[in-house]
């Protein structure tokens, strides 16, 4: 038998899956992986594969259950507690789905346009204001959907310095007590704001969570935390991402941005194809609750599944060349959101702020470019939502 | 072409009304709805795309 393959791995370049996993491409649709922790689970690497077992209820998400597998040993405390959304099967996940829909339809987000617009305007202009070069993570592709995610939520804009950092920490560690003592911090913070705001209300998501669902005994005070903590950490660290790392792949395929740039009509297009090409949530984690047969295979139950993103959305039988980039392909079908019943519930506002954001940039900065060699600018590393940690520009 | 949409399968991510605006919208709960008069799809090749795009499989289509 060969040597498994350890998952994940750090990218070799910024918006290509790992060379490492390179041996997963050519057993599709499945194969097996080693974890940090040196068990052995299931990647699912096709495309058709993936859309079939993303909505299988015998997969669960639930992470307090013995079996669930752990990516990362930072993660490891979590199963020990009870988490939002992500962290839940169906019933009980539906009925907290089913709390924050309404603000987050198709209607809703396109209304919140002209707002993502002025915080892209006000950025961009303080940037030029200060001369012609910018570290655009810290300056742009962080603050744009960090502003706008407190707008929608009604969390207040000047704890951003807390949030970020506590969020970094969360989810980057680096120990697993960096990232319990974050999500303290933040369970904490997020506590004490749902008081005051049960006190004196103001506008925003959780407002009206609070008077609608939390007041009539629907959410207990710790599962509004729970909501809380990752629809504002979800919120404005996987676009914030999208920003820095689609700005970075754009930079880098001067052809693709020269279409772009000249016709604008093309970025719904574009961000749907980046969001594919990049698929920057590469790990989706699941446990099997019963015997799954698939692709001439039996995932036993308790066997654990991750689903490599960047690895399916290169699917070569439903993406042709799906290693380059092209804005004029059928990308609908892409998994970089997931699939199922727990599919991004914020994907249609992640769609408007990188919309805004990236076309405004290059609008705004028609001679953009990298202020460092690219194989010298830090990204993230592979066991962690993927993205820049800076990115030094020049305009 | 009938379109039938269960909603209490329906997640509301949206897709249906991203990728076939002129049939699907959503209504003030989230959950997918027909648009007034385009209960037979009104001809849009995209409502397949719309109902293969759901995550949940909540729009089931039948007839040409």
């Amino acid at each position: 038998m060969t040597e498994t393959v350890a998952f994940p791995q750090d990218r070799t370049c910024p918006y290509h899956p790992p060379t490492a996993y390179q041996p997963l491409k050519e057993e599709r649709p499945l194969s097996r992986v080693t974890l940090y922790d040196g068990r052995d689970v299931w990647v699912v690497t096709g495309h058709a594969a993936a859309r079939q077992l993303l909505v299988d209820p015998r997969l669960s998400t639930d992470r307090t259950n013995p079996a669930f597998p752990m990516t990362n040993e930072r993660f490891a405390n979590i199963r020990n507690r009870r988490t939002a959304l992500l962290g839940v099967d169906d019933p009980e996940h539906n009925v907290q789905r089913r709390m924050l829909i309404p603000s987050f339809t198709l209607k809703r987000i396109n209304a919140l346009r002209p707002q993502i617009q002025e915080t892209v305007d006000r950025l961009l202009d303080a940037m030029v204001e200060k001369g012609s070069t910018a570290e655009l993570v810290s300056a742009f592709a962080l603050p744009v959907p960090s502003m706008v995610i407190c707008t929608l939520l009604g969390v207040p804009y000047e704890d951003h310095d807390f949030f970020e950092e506590q969020s970094r920490r969360l989810l980057r560690g680096p120990r697993a007590e960096d990232s319990e003592a974050a999500r303290d911090e933040l369970h904490t913070y997020l506590g004490n704001l749902i008081d005051s705001k049960q006190k004196s209300p103001g506008e925003g998501l959780l407002d009206d969570l609070i008077a609608e669902q939390y007041s009539e005994g629907n959410v207990d005070r710790q599962d509004l935390i729970n909501l809380a903590t990752i629809l504002l950490v979800a919120g404005h660290e996987t676009t914030a991402n999208m920003i820095s790392l689609g700005t970075f792949t754009l930079l880098q395929h001067p052809e693709q941005l020269a279409e772009l740039r000249a016709d604008s009509s093309l970025m719904p297009a574009a961000v749907e194809e980046l969001l594919r090409f990049l698929s920057i949530a590469d790990g989706l984690v699941r446990v099997a609750k019963e015997d799954i047969e698939i692709a001439g295979v039996t995932i036993r139950v308790d066997d654990g599944v991750v689903f490599s993103t960047s690895v399916i959305n290169r699917d070569d039988d439903t993406y042709e060349e799906a290693d380059s980039l092209d804005w004029h392909r059928s990308v609908r079908h892409h998994v970089a959101f997931g699939f199922g019943v727990h599919q991004c519930l914020g994907q249609n506002l992640a769609r408007a702020e990188m919309e805004i954001a990236l076309r405004t940039l290059f609008e705004r900065m028609p001679d953009l470019r990298l202020a460092a060699p690219a194989e010298e600018i830090p990204f993230k590393p592979g066991d962690t939502l993927q993205g820049m940690i800076e990115l030094p520009v020049a305009w | 072409m009938e379109i039938a949409i269960d909603k209490d399968t329906c997640v509301g991510a949206g897709m249906c009304a991203l990728t076939a605006p002129s049939v699907f919208t959503q209504d003030d709960d989230g959950f997918s709805e027909v648009l007034p008069g385009r209960e037979d799809g009104g001809g849009d090749p995209l409502v397949r795309e719309a109902a293969r795009a759901c995550p949940v499989g909540a729009i089931a289509l039948s007839g040409d």
